[in-house]
């Protein structure tokens, strides 16, 4: 059980009493030492202010206390300070008029003499969140921009990302972002360090420096000598820079959505001077600021060969990194620079291998698991280049059994000729493991093994080993694995028959196992002597048979079972026939009617449906798209690797913070790890076709869309019932625009939600990518769009040009909306004066819920068009551009 | 981009609390400990250490036996914050001495302190206990080091070995001693954590060492360090697999698969003379740690037989033998053995003369447990154990026992026979000669003997 506040509050401080009588009592004697000059004042302050934070740790409200607080503020004692600018910090928003009170000693404490105190002070002051103080901030936040002292910039850097979320506007007015881009391209302290830190180690940093910043380095130098006391001085030095560009990061990125300013300033932190500036300094930054470098780097898209050598030599040693997180980072690099070469890239897998390995043995379980989880991901895309590292993935006693999954999953990828037998006989010992949980996964592992086709004969006699071992579990498991290697390989079934039919149904409980068992005894019931008597005997207890699935199957098998064999099941099949009518579930009870129908009718064709000739299974479906892994691989260290699923899936945008202070909410924000994905998905575009590892599906999506050939064909009847009807009256625009897709184009469940007007439920799973046509009556509240804007990444960017009569004829929004909509794009919004004008377009690709979004900025006078497309189906959006486009260059002519 | 940062004990009381950017929703706290105590009821399955709920990812390393755990909402790198975890933990535990629920409990002033100064709005700043101590101001509240319970890895070095000072493992970096004055000295610990795996027949399926060369520097000024390890030291192995045994553990020469370093280690000169230079930042950290596959002697030898012994009986015979030099002693030894589902009892027969060794059958994991105080080197142990079933066994009794599994620590003993050659420190003055402790230790990671 989770406590509860109060009694989390009574173990925190065991000798206090909690709730109430506590805050009353903490105010009352705060409100005595308010005022109090005795020589052990502070102390008593120290105490009673302790109490107050213990409380609040705890979840007791103490916000009735801040005026007390704030009489109590006024000391030099820093500790105190710190205290109460802790609770300050916490409680000020919800008391806006008490911050007032707090603003002044804050202000006061922002021009103090000692460092430390000023940074306290404005950091304090930037943590208040509340938006009618901000005219209080601007001021010391653009002089701790400037502090001679490096730790006060840099907490003035984190400052001003602060200020922007509680108002952009004064953050904006106050030019704080340009600030921090010099800042950030010239702190002093960083520049000093390279000449502070001993060994001439980073003589070569140096040297590679650019003349003009030689220069810098001299005059940083010069100007800043008195303050470079220590070594670590420098460390400040480089967080002053990375704070720079968190900051930057998060206040361009929620500002892109709005001002193409911000879009293009974005693109600068991307660009070569100030990747290379970032690079050259790598190692006079902290670890976790070397994270965020190398996360930008991976952003980075070199112009040649030589820049991807030149970043990759330079960050060689990063690999060994005692820090996994450098190391990951690194590896991010490596794996995104080298995407259009395939030996290289294979070359970084053999590179990473042994470093990923040393991480996983070195720290705490939690953090191997993290490693693991990326080796995972790697093994899983190249498992043959993980083949001969089997014995690493074996599972250790230690292991949590998260880590040992991860192993099982890894072991099953890696399996080929030569390691299948070694690899089984370790999985055949954790069966009889004493973890349960690990010994199912173990067994399954051995199953799905053999259904990649090596040594099955090996593994069928493993298999039905198991079955041997008498324990309920093993069997149950046992028997699902070889009733899907019956499916793909009908020749073994001689052997495993003999095995499975003295098993007795009774020690099966489990309903998974028992169906298994069943599917069997009414497939096979020709080889096996007393199937129909087992059969009889189950469908004798069928009232305790609590599971429908079993009764399901045991429905099929008695059939099954008397069409082989007639004469000896035909009173089981009576019984059962019986027993399903009658049974409450719906579905039993459905299915013994089609049954018993079905035999009414003519039992010959009862038997061709029932016992149908069968193909052997030969492969089983594979759960993830490839387009999905190929998502989680362009997320590379981030969590997406340890959920196994795209960033999309799991992050919320709903319960995001940065529209919590935001005044204008009507904006367009984005989320702040947008340019991550941005980037990440033009990648994706591009090395869409020489991925080293790519599965074969996307060549299936390729022929898909060549052939033309969409799957909403076939929906084409529907249309003449639908309410869709009304769509097909205009179908001219489409068919020119897009001549191999179906004209009559609609789904029937969608139109239906045009109907009603319903919101379309986001895409989960993007569908391939067959040739496209658009439905023509999408809808897509403008709230909605506003929050897939935010959450999608880009996937095109595209500069095109209209007809010179269109440009000439669009003289107000209109226009071109009515054309659009007859190309069945919506418009949702759009504004402007001439020359230029700013659409928001959205359309959805028809039969699917994946819709398009698109600014499209129009300039009239050049007669250019500025698109940027979003896709809920990434796959699908070069797509959509083109015949976007076509459309678009079509306006004026008609 | 962090959203939180909070402390919770065994029990889910918060000890530290610090929202940074308040952006999740109320109460997600009680949300991360109800889920991590129920994660999977009916398979007792442990919770991972990143998970998501309703959108707020949770990312946790338990830390003697607290829960320290970062909330953030957006996709960021679970290593990243995993590692900070670490380090955050490990930066307290150098201004404490000691970390533990109490120790928390009593400086939970200076770990606010401390956490505003690494996490700042959500984004790590610095976990370098050196310069956070210009900007923290609280003095650590000290805990009585001899009342408490030895703590995992701090405990190691506690028992039978009096050259080491029992306080040097807790004693904060920054806290003045009594006497007011420092002193000075350096821990240098090679630790290697081994895993085996025995067949049936007592070959060796996989062994491997994953070993750390941790540091905690008590010294003032910062002086420079050399670290020279053997000079035969090789790095990577050469040929396609890793593990391609050739029997050459007599030739003596160290050859790690891999190793990794810390931040401030200089590898100038290291391929030459297989020295490395540091210039140790206060606190306790990580050198470089390793990874070797590179067949090595195990130090135990353990067989394990069990037979039938009647219609529903059986007979357990377990044997270890030490096999390094007698002036090596291992201490607190457990060894497991899961035994059939089906067993009532278990009852016993120590060797003769045995001292300091405890037995047990554990009904409800059914298996049998054999502690032992120590273990010197050279000697060998035997226990037999008679195990009654609830039913007549049917079949392979090796097949529902087992394996064994055991747990060691042995202070001064390497297994890899990496050394440290000399710890050189730079001279301040002629008189300046801190105190130096370099000590070894293997412990069990994996120690697994089949049947």
């Amino acid at each position: 059980m989770a406590p509860t506040a109060p009694t989390a509050a009574k173990s925190a401080s065991p000798s206090q009493p909690s709730g109430k009588s506590e805050v009353a009592d903490l105010k009352q004697q705060l409100r005595q030492l308010a005022g109090s000059r005795a020589p052990d004042a502070d102390d008593q302050r120290r105490d009673v202010f302790k109490r107050v934070i213990s409380c609040m740790t705890a979840g007791i409200d103490v916000s009735a206390a801040f005026g007390e607080m704030v009489l109590c503020s006024a000391t030099s004692d820093v500790v105190l300070k710190k205290m109460c600018y802790l609770y300050v910090g916490v409680h000020a928003r919800n008391h806006p008029d008490l911050a007032l009170l707090t603003i002044n000693f804050l202000q006061r404490d922002c021009h103090d003499q000692d460092p430390t105190i000023r940074g306290l002070a404005l950091r304090s002051l930037c943590s208040l969140r509340v938006p009618n103080l901000v005219e209080y901030l601007v001021s010391p936040l653009a002089t701790g921009l400037k502090d001679p002292s490096a730790y006060v910039r840099m907490i003035a850097a984190v400052g001003a990302a602060k200020l922007y979320h509680i108002s952009a506007t004064a953050c904006l007015d106050a030019d704080l972002p340009a600030a921090l881009k010099a800042l950030m391209l010239s702190d002093p302290d960083a520049q000093i360090i390279v000449l502070t830190i001993p060994f001439n180690y980073h003589r070569k940093v140096y040297d590679i420096c650019s003349a003009d910043l030689k220069l810098e380095l001299v005059f940083g130098l010069l100007v800043c000598w008195p303050t470079a006391g220590s070594l670590f001085k420098s460390v400040i030095g480089g967080q002053v820079v990375a704070n720079c560009m968190h900051a930057l990061q998060e206040i361009w990125t929620l500002e892109a959505a709005k001002s193409e300013e911000a879009a293009r300033e974005i693109e600068t932190l991307y660009s070569k001077p100030v990747v290379f500036y970032l690079l050259n300094r790598i190692k006079e930054f902290s670890e976790w600021a070397q994270c965020l470098v190398l996360e930008l780097v991976s952003n980075f898209l070199p112009s040649d060969n030589n820049e991807i050598f030149d970043i990759m030599n330079l960050l060689e040693d990063r690999l060994q990194h005692a820090n996994g997180a450098v190391v990951l980072a690194t590896i991010k690099v490596f794996l995104h620079l080298t995407m259009s070469m395939t030996d290289v890239h294979q070359q970084v897998y053999e590179r990473i291998k042994a470093p990923l390995l040393t991480l996983v043995g070195a720290g705490s379980p939690e953090q191997s698991y993290s490693v693991l989880c990326h080796l995972h991901l790697l093994v899983m895309r190249a498992p043959m280049l993980f083949s001969s590292d089997y014995k690493s993935f074996y599972c250790q006693f230690s292991d949590p059994s998260y880590v040992k999954k991860l192993k099982l999953e890894m072991l099953t990828a890696i399996a080929n000729e030569s390691n299948t037998y070694e690899i089984v006989t370790e999985l055949c010992e954790y069966a009889g493991n004493v973890d349960v949980p690990i010994a199912r996964e173990s067994i399954r592992a051995v199953g799905k093994i053999a259904l990649q086709q090596y040594d099955v004969n090996a593994i069928v006699d493993r298999l039905l080993q198991f079955l041997e071992m008498d324990k309920e579990y093993v069997t149950a498991e046992t028997l699902v694995l070889v009733k899907d290697l019956l499916r793909k390989y009908p020749q073994w079934s001689h052997d495993c028959i003999a095995v499975v039919g003295n098993i007795s149904s009774k020690n099966i409980q489990e309903p998974k196992g028992k169906a298994a068992l069943i599917w069997m005894l009414g497939e096979y019931s020709q080889d096996m002597h007393d199937a129909p008597y087992i059969l009889e005997s189950l469908v004798e207890n069928w009232e305790e048979e609590h599971s429908p699935e079993v009764r399901l199957h045991l429905l099929t098998a008695v059939m099954k079972c008397f069409f082989k064999r007639p004469p000896e099941t035909q009173m089981a099949l009576g019984a059962t026939l019986t027993a399903g009518l009658s049974d409450t579930h719906q579905d039993v009870h459905d299915r013994a009617l089609f049954y018993y129908r079905l035999l009414q009718y003519d039992p010959a064709v009862a038997e061709r449906v029932v016992n149908p000739p069968k193909q052997a299974v030969s492969v089983f479906a594979d759960t993830q798209s490839s387009e999905i892994k190929d998502r989680i691989f362009d997320e590379f260290n981030s969590l997406s690797v340890v959920y196994q699923k795209p960033s999309y899936m799991f992050t919320d945008k709903e319960h995001r913070g940065p529209f919590e202070y935001s005044e204008d909410l009507t904006n367009l924000a984005v989320g702040a790890e947008m340019t991550e994905n941005t980037i990440s998905a033009q990648r994706y575009q591009e090395s869409d076709n020489d991925l080293l590892l790519s599965t074969s599906d996307k060549e299936d999506n390729a022929t898909a869309t060549s052939n033309g050939s969409s799957a909403s064909t076939y929906n084409a009847p529907s249309d003449l019932s639908g309410p869709s009807l009304l769509s097909s009256q205009i179908p001219s625009e489409t068919s020119l625009i897009n001549p191999g897709a179906p004209t009559y184009s609609s789904q029937s469940n969608f139109s239906l939600d045009d109907l009603l007007g319903l919101g379309v439920p986001q895409a989960s799973a993007p569908p391939p990518a067959p040739a496209l046509t658009l439905n023509s009556k999408p809808v897509l509240d403008p709230g909605t769009f506003q929050k897939k804007w935010g959450q999608l990444a880009l996937s095109l960017s595209q500069e095109c040009s209209l007809s010179p009569q269109g440009a000439a004829s669009l003289m107000n929004p209109q226009s071109l909306i009515r054309h659009m909509q007859n190309n069945y794009i919506q418009c949702i919004a759009s504004g402007g004066q001439p020359p230029n004008y700013k659409f928001f377009f959205y359309a959805q690709k028809d039969g699917a819920t994946a819709f398009f979004l698109v600014e499209c900025i129009v300039n009239t006078a050049s007669a250019k068009a500025q698109i940027k497309v979003k896709a809920d189906d990434g796959t699908a959006a070069e797509a959509f551009s083109t015949l976007f486009q076509s459309a678009l260059s079509k306006f004026g002519l008609s | 981009m962090i959203s939180q940062f909070f402390v919770l004990s065994q029990r889910g009381d918060h000890i530290v609390f610090r929202d940074y950017r308040g952006e999740v929703p109320k109460g997600s706290a009680e949300i991360f400990f109800r889920k991590v105590k129920f994660w999977n009821d009916d398979e007792a399955e442990e919770a991972p250490p990143v998970f998501n709920v309703d959108g707020v990812n949770y990312i946790h390393v338990k830390v003697a036996g607290l829960f320290f755990v970062v909330t953030t909402m957006v996709n960021v790198s679970p290593s990243l914050l995993l590692e900070l975890l670490q380090r955050i933990a490990r930066v307290t535990k150098d201004y404490l001495g000691v970390l533990n629920e109490d120790s928390l409990r009593k400086n939970f002033i200076l770990v606010y302190e401390l956490l505003d100064e690494v996490i700042d709005f959500g984004y790590p700043q610095t976990t370098s206990t050196e310069v956070l101590k210009s900007y923290i101001f609280n003095e650590p509240i000290m805990v009585d080091a001899g009342r408490l319970p030895p703590l995992g890895p701090a405990a190691m070095f506690m028992q039978g070995t009096k050259r080491m000072p029992g306080t040097a493992v807790t004693k904060s970096v920054v806290a003045t001693e009594p006497g007011g004055k420092k002193r000075e000295e350096i821990f240098v610990d090679i630790i290697e954590r081994i895993s085996v795996t025995f067949s049936s027949s007592g070959y060796i399926l996989t062994s491997e060492i994953d070993g750390t060369i941790q540091m905690k520097s008590y010294l003032t000024g910062n002086p420079e360090i050399r670290l020279a390890l053997n000079e035969d030291l090789s790095i990577g192995r050469t040929g396609s697999s890793s593990y391609d045994y050739r029997s050459s553990s007599g030739g003596g020469a160290v050859i790690l698969d891999d190793c990794n370093f810390h931040e401030s280690v200089h590898l100038d000169s290291f391929d030459i003379d297989r020295t490395l230079h540091l210039i140790p930042p206060d606190g306790e950290f990580a050198v470089m740690n390793y990874r070797i596959t590179q067949e090595f002697k195990p130090p135990f030898r353990v067989t394990a037989l069990i037979e039938e012994a009647g219609p529903s009986r059986a007979e357990v015979l377990l044997k270890i033998r030490a096999d390094f030099s007698a002036n090596v002693t291992a201490n607190t030894i457990v060894v497991q053995m899961p035994v059939p589902s089906y067993t009532m009892r278990a009852s016993f027969e120590l060797e003769a003369g045995a001292v300091g060794q405890t037995t047990d059958f554990k009904e409800g994991s059914r298996r049998i447990e054999w502690n032992l105080k120590k273990i010197v080197g050279g000697s060998e142990h035997t226990l037999r154990a008679k195990l009654t079933f609830s039913q007549e066994s049917h079949g392979n009794l090796t097949k529902e026992a087992g394996p064994v599994n055991m747990n060691f620590t042995i202070p001064m003993y390497n297994t890899s026979k990496l050394q440290v050659r000399y710890l050189q420190i730079a001279k301040k003055s002629k008189t300046y000669n801190p105190y130096r402790w370099v000590r070894y230790v293997t412990q069990a990671n994996s120690y697994v003997a089949r049947l």
